[in-house]
């Protein structure tokens, strides 16, 4: 477990406001910003994109981990085989006007889903659903619940938290928490 | 391409304990003296570090609940039975020892005049603490913003701070309490959850467009800011801060 964790056999939720309820009618998800051409799915064509399940340890900044959870949702290598880019990094934007910024190699080849069943069921809206963003090596307010679309970017544009005083980039193991870490 | 720039880094330090004052059977306030305090805004919490004899750390985050006027820093712990930092706080903590934290930390759960209103605070449980450094702060500045605070404890023997928000009511602030699991025969406040009929009692119309800040367990959040929102209050206008079981 990274340093100053400690476990959880609870499923905490933090949130900076109130729970969307996106029903999936009217769900899509975007692939845009620097591409090619953008690419968006509706619920129906993404949840028949090729689906995988992981199990993964999850980190939270305000301390608890919670160990072998398990995921089913879509590689974010299927979304981004979609699209040319020359980007290096992408916000992903939620319901709630939520935002958070990764670098693209922190998604690509097999470290991220965008993912809709949670234990094998559909994820909860308090957790993100219907689907939310999952990174399990970086802290876990960068795995954005309610996640509607990734948007390429050239430069590094800091999203929601990483402008509210936390790290930018949110490595557990270096306990990269709060600027400046 | 470059990454975003880099302020300064949240050191760890140590405060002294100055006093430590039993605000309810199982919360109690820490007074602490901390050597380098760059200044807070009123709803951001502190990371407090443990280390044992062998050398086995734990950290938690505390919302401070002095306002960033105060001289002293005030965090309050609500002790959780199988913790594994807040019985120590509670139970073992002494005037005069050495406290290792780092803050101030969090930008967005946090309430400045500047940001207007009307104010509106509503609590559950311990989650009250951060709403009473909003409150000082209020009270020490902005006051013809108005301010209301409504706080949900399940007795009138678990209400955190009763004398601070007697003296912030004489301020003008708003303080309403309600009890959901027993109440003096002559109580006068409300009684029961907050839920959708006691929020159209108490929090302003949603035309009025009041900044709401909700903090207390992931449960009463979740149903508050639902309520408030199926009411017809703006989401962007409300902000929330939970904590777990686990507490955080």
């Amino acid at each position: 477990m990274p340093p100053g964790q400690y476990i959880t056999p609870d499923f905490p939720v933090l949130s900076a406001g109130p729970t969307p309820h996106t029903p999936v009618q009217a769900w899509s998800f975007t692939l845009g910003g620097a591409v090619d051409e953008p690419v968006s799915w509706t619920w129906e064509e993404f949840i028949a994109l090729p689906a995988e399940t992981v199990t993964v340890d999850i980190n939270c900044v305000t301390k608890w981990s919670k160990l072998g959870t398990t995921w089913t949702g879509v590689s974010v290598d299927t979304l981004l085989d979609a699209v040319q880019t020359e980007a290096e990094y992408l916000t992903a934007w939620s319901d709630g006007d939520y935002t958070t910024n990764l670098p693209l190699d922190d998604v690509r080849d097999g470290k991220a889903w965008v993912a809709y069943e949670y234990d094998g069921e559909p994820l909860e809206p308090e957790h993100g659903g219907p689907a939310r963003l999952l990174v399990p090596h970086l802290y876990f307010w960068k795995s954005a619940k309610w996640v509607r679309g990734l948007t390429l970017t050239p430069d590094d544009e800091p999203g929601f938290w990483e402008t509210h005083g936390y790290h930018n980039y949110g490595d557990p193991w270096l306990e990269q928490r709060y600027q400046g870490d | 391409m470059a990454r975003a720039a880099i302020p300064g880094r949240l050191t760890w330090q140590l405060g002294r304990v100055v006093e430590l004052v039993d605000e309810t059977p199982r919360c109690k306030s820490l007074v602490l003296e901390p050597p380098d305090w760059r200044g807070h805004r009123a709803g951001q919490h502190v990371d407090v570090r443990l280390t044992a004899e062998d050398g086995y750390q734990a950290e938690r985050s505390y919302s401070i609940a002095s306002a960033p006027e105060d001289e002293q820093l005030v965090l309050t712990v609500e002790r959780l039975e199988d913790g594994e930092v807040s019985p120590y706080l509670t139970d073992q903590l002494r005037p005069g020892d050495e406290l290792e934290l780092r803050g101030p930390i969090g930008g967005y759960f946090v309430w400045e005049s500047s940001q207007g209103g009307p104010l509106l605070m509503i609590a559950g449980g311990s989650g009250v603490v951060p709403f009473r450094a909003m409150l000082r702060d209020w009270g020490a500045g902005a006051r013809e913003v108005p301010a209301r605070l409504l706080y949900s404890s399940r007795t009138l023997e678990d209400v955190i701070y009763r004398n601070e928000f007697e003296r912030v009511a004489e301020k003008g602030a708003d303080v309403q309490l309600t009890l959901t699991r027993q109440w003096p025969a002559d109580w006068r406040g409300h009684r029961g959850r907050v839920d959708r009929d006691l929020l159209a009692e108490v929090a302003w119309p949603p035309h009025q467009r009041p900044l709401i800040y909700i903090c207390g367990p992931t449960a009463f959040v979740e149903a508050v800011a639902e309520a408030l929102v199926e009411a017809g209050h703006e989401p962007g206008r409300i902000k929330t801060e939970r904590f777990g079981p686990t507490g955080t």
